[in-house]
């Protein structure tokens, strides 16, 4: 059967989300496989959310937030940047590919960017193939 | 006092431990003879001649209280568990090892036959050329000898038995035993099942006698030997890793007052699901950096990010072992 990925993504409110639904509403057509969630800002996704995606079955977790500098509450996003690198560093030394993780900036006026974005990562994706924590965590040896 | 009321009957057991939390039960001092005064020692593996038949004799429910030290790591730790779950009114996972995995849950980082390569074969002082390794079962002329089976995966107690309390550390603070002990001696009210006793609510951070700012900034992160400690300012502020902001309170703060970072062996705050991932967001965020390669310069210096943030809490979190 062919792969379809679960991807999990974290949308700031202000800027990705926004943007998530001008592609929505500009009737852009992108792959399906992307389950959103809105967040107050990026500064609020902790690294738990993005493992525990990863346990409950995500293929890739993609996080969006407002441009550097364009934040609503000023430094969200720059916290969400580092976090972003750390938890890439430790996913890495747990086995995971850290391709599984993407940061990426969309402003509320970047629809097509958004369209893209899930279009490519979802790629990344696929060719990566299903990934194994669900299945490794469930069997205990 | 005690002696006109009836003793408890207790047991300490050991898994896969150091012997560490063994040691803090004795470290009661004179305390012990309080300790005996009021309760019975019935099993006690590092103290007491007793046999695992004494207690596969014993009647259900037969135990009030029983401390489990060290992490599930072989079959033998499993059937002692689950055995004495059968036999005792309480069981408390005592230690870091018992509540989230401790330092043998570092295996996890690991598998089995890596290990069995390393210790069996390639170790310096190992000559194994045809590489004999530990059997479950062995047949000798005198019949069949048998070894406990050696897991894959490291496991906190309550992974293979309903634990009534969590009681953390490394080891607990003989001060929480000791409260902990008098309170279900005097049967005095106890929390819920499965609350963690013997330890605070907030975070190491919160009650902190070291001087911390509102702002805290970090430009680069040293090994505790690079740094002189000025003796009074947050770990944090000077750049060294202080699991702090993600760690319960309860150990009075033995280590911070030694002038040494905290560990995190009392394990998270309440409010925190993944030990890690806790420490890994309040450390990052105060990196004083805001460009990826900058950022991605000072996070250089965590040589490894993934046995520091879980030293004591591997089994315990969402990822809870490298994927082979």
């Amino acid at each position: 059967m062919e792969f379809n990925p679960k991807i999990m993504a974290f949308l700031c409110k202000w800027c990705s989300y926004t943007g998530a639904d001008l592609a929505g509403t500009s009737r852009m057509e992108y792959k399906p496989n992307v389950h959103a969630i809105r967040v107050m800002c990026s500064g609020r996704i902790e690294p738990t959310f993005v493992l525990k995606a990863f346990r409950q079955g995500a293929d890739g977790v993609l996080i969006c937030g407002c441009h550097p500098g364009d934040c609503h509450y000023q430094e969200g996003n720059y916290k969400c940047l580092r976090r972003f690198h750390l938890l890439k560093r430790y996913v890495k030394q747990m086995g995971i590919e850290p391709e599984r993780i993407k940061l990426e900036w969309i402003s509320a006026s970047e629809g097509k960017q958004y369209a893209e974005l899930v279009n490519s990562f979802t790629q990344t994706i696929t060719e990566l193939g299903p990934c194994q924590v669900k299945e490794t965590m469930e069997v205990l040896t | 006092m005690a002696e006109e009321k009836p003793k408890i009957k207790m047991a300490v057991y050991w898994g896969s431990a150091c012997g560490g939390c063994c040691v803090s039960v004795l470290d009661v001092h004179e305390a012990l003879f309080d300790v005996v005064a009021a309760a019975d020692l019935v099993f006690w593996p590092i103290a007491l001649d007793t046999k695992y038949q004494d207690v596969e004799a014993m009647t259900d429910g037969y135990i009030d209280l029983t401390l489990y030290n060290g992490a599930v790591r072989n079959s033998e730790n499993e059937k002692i568990a689950k055995l004495l779950r059968q036999k005792s009114k309480i069981l408390v996972a005592y230690g870091s090892c018992a509540h989230l995995g401790g330092i043998p849950g570092l295996a996890n980082f690991t598998t089995k036959e890596k290990i069995f390569e390393r210790v069996y074969h390639d170790s310096e002082s190992t000559v194994n050329s045809e590489r004999v390794y530990p059997k479950t079962e062995y047949e000798v002329a005198e019949g069949i000898l048998d070894l406990p089976e050696f897991y894959n995966d490291v496991r906190a107690l309550a992974d293979v038995v309903d634990v009534d309390y969590f009681m953390p550390g490394c080891p607990p603070q003989t001060a929480r035993l000791v409260e902990v002990f008098m309170a279900i001696v005097t049967g005095a009210e106890l929390p819920p099942p499965g609350s963690v006793i013997g330890a605070g609510d907030k975070a190491q951070c919160d009650e902190c006698s070291r001087k911390k700012s509102e702002n805290k900034r970090i430009k680069k992160f040293y090994r505790p030997w690079e740094v002189v400690d000025d003796g009074e300012t947050c770990f944090l502020e000077q750049g060294l890793l202080c699991m702090g902001p993600a760690t319960r309170t309860g150990c009075d703060f033995r280590c911070i007052e030694g002038n040494a970072p905290c560990r995190g062996c009392y394990g998270p705050t309440p409010d925190a699901v993944d030990p890690g991932a806790k420490m890994m967001s309040a450390v990052a965020s105060v990196i004083d950096e805001k460009e990826p390669a900058a950022i991605e310069k000072v996070l250089s210096d965590l040589v490894d990010p993934a046995g520091y943030f879980y030293r004591y809490s591997l089994p315990s979190s969402y990822i809870r072992r490298v994927m082979s």
